[in-house]
């Protein structure tokens, strides 16, 4: 067996799964696996108890009231990217979701989880950081929301205290002429980013941008929202002036596959590449 | 370390299993029900060769573990084939086309093909890039993996015209 052992738990409701989760710091949530498991097998991780959320009823859901799409915890990647109303409602999302691993981990990987486990090089972080979505966690202390600008921390690290668990993510509805674009250049297709963008574009009557929203994957230490990008755009400014600010602010990662000026020089090919195809799906 | 008491249907049999909490599928797999054919590589989620159908969809069994799965229905390579088959269409098609080498990549492969050709009888080269694209194969360079799929995807149509069940239409020379 190739993990370290643990204890597994799969409690019935949200309440039991925060009685397991208090006061133990040895525990972690399991929502689809896809990037916890591979920790277990390689032994970078070593919890003394996993808690699978599969059992809780209520967290699967896709809820859209308003102008608000709300996805639950366990909702899975593939799920999500096939249903239609989400691609109507957020289709940066859907656009997003194409591009996470393969089919064969969308299959069974969540969007809570993704968006829990923040690794910087994730796609759907940077959709909740560039639509300014938030995430609905409960604690001992009750359910709160948190925005996503306040979400990501760093590597790795969000918001979520120790004994919170994501319940939720909240979105909010994409106004009609609005097109998204998620681009990445990856050494193989379904790796990694070694740099990526996320895009969306909204046009107004007259065919004028009206808002365009720019979040980077890959480029630094969490999901870089590009407002200097965005403001260019919005300002009046051609795509491909506007994505030569795609790395103003951004203090890249560095490691030996990909230089920091490489990686800043793919952050304004992307940023570009994304932007182009937005525009042209909003219609 | 916890155990747990698993329920689940494998290749139409149903088996109750007792298994520790990190038991991977693929290893309950292959040790516990013998299904060998379900091929570890990479053990981490990238190499595909762990594929297997569950619940109807493709998935790595070695990053989902065994009591993940209880209460569900798996396929390995080991099912897919029909009663009175020796291979199902898209096995005598790879068989035919050559679309393999070591055959270590084979079953996760085949089993992602069933899949794609289930959602799209008759795949554009994109679509079959990306179904195959989390299948790592050293030996072949995908070109008669590739043309595997394609003779699949014709010869299960073929079937459907004639309004056959889905047997292959050749035979092992």
């Amino acid at each position: 067996m190739k993990p370290a052992p643990f204890d597994y738990a799969a409690p019935t409701s949200v309440q039991d799964a925060l009685g397991l989760l208090a006061g133990n710091d040895g525990a972690k949530i399991l929502a689809g696996g896809q990037s916890l498991i591979p920790l277990l097998n390689l032994r970078l991780a070593a919890p003394d108890l996993l808690i699978d959320l599969r059992r809780i009823p209520g967290l699967d859901g896709i809820t859209r009231a308003g102008n608000e799409l709300t996805i639950g915890a366990t909702v899975r990647q593939r799920r999500a990217e096939r249903d239609p109303a989400v691609r109507e409602a957020a289709p940066l999302l859907t656009a997003a979701l194409a591009e996470v691993g393969h089919p064969q981990i969308r299959s069974r990987g969540t969007i809570g989880g993704s968006i829990a486990h923040a690794d910087p090089a994730a796609e759907l972080p940077a959709v909740l950081v560039a639509l300014d979505g938030r995430v609905i966690a409960r604690g001992p202390g009750g359910e709160r929301a948190i925005a996503a600008a306040d979400f990501y921390r760093g590597f790795l690290t969000t918001a979520l205290a120790d004994d919170e668990i994501l319940l939720a993510i909240v979105l909010p509805v994409a106004p009609p002429r609005t097109g998204a674009a998620c681009v990445e250049v990856a050494q193989r297709a379904g790796d990694y980013a070694a740099c990526g963008a996320v895009a969306q574009v909204t046009l107004d009557d007259a065919g004028g941008v009206s808002d365009a929203r720019v979040a980077l994957i890959g480029a630094t230490d969490r999901p870089f929202r590009a407002y200097a990008v965005e403001e260019a755009i919005v300002g009046g400014e051609s795509i491909a002036a506007a994505a030569g600010h795609a790395a103003d602010g951004v203090e890249p990662i560095d490691d030996p596959r990909v230089p920091i000026a490489y990686r800043s020089h793919l952050a304004g090919v992307v940023t570009r590449r994304a932007l182009e195809q937005a525009r042209s799906r909003a219609t | 370390m916890s155990t747990h008491t698993i329920r689940l249907t494998v290749n139409g049999h149903e088996h109750v299993a007792e298994v520790p909490a990190r038991l991977t599928l693929a290893d309950f797999l292959r040790e516990r029900l013998d299904l060998t054919a379900t091929h570890l590589g990479c053990e981490h989620g990238v190499c595909g060769a762990c594929t297997i159908l569950l619940d109807g969809e493709t998935a790595r069994s070695c990053i989902t573990l065994a009591a993940q799965a209880d209460g569900s229905e798996i396929v390995t390579l080991e099912g897919i084939a029909g009663d009175g088959e020796d291979l199902h269409p898209v096995q005598q098609a790879f068989w035919d086309r050559h679309g393999m080498q070591c055959g270590f990549c084979t079953p996760g492969i085949i089993l992602s093909t069933i899949e794609l050709l289930d959602e799209h009888p008759q795949p554009t080269r994109e679509q079959i890039d990306e179904a195959l694209g989390g299948h790592l194969c050293r030996c072949t360079g995908y070109v008669k993996i590739v043309e595997a799929v394609q003779e699949a995807a014709q010869a299960m149509s073929d079937v459907r015209v004639v309004g056959r069940s889905p047997t292959p239409t050749r035979t092992r020379p």
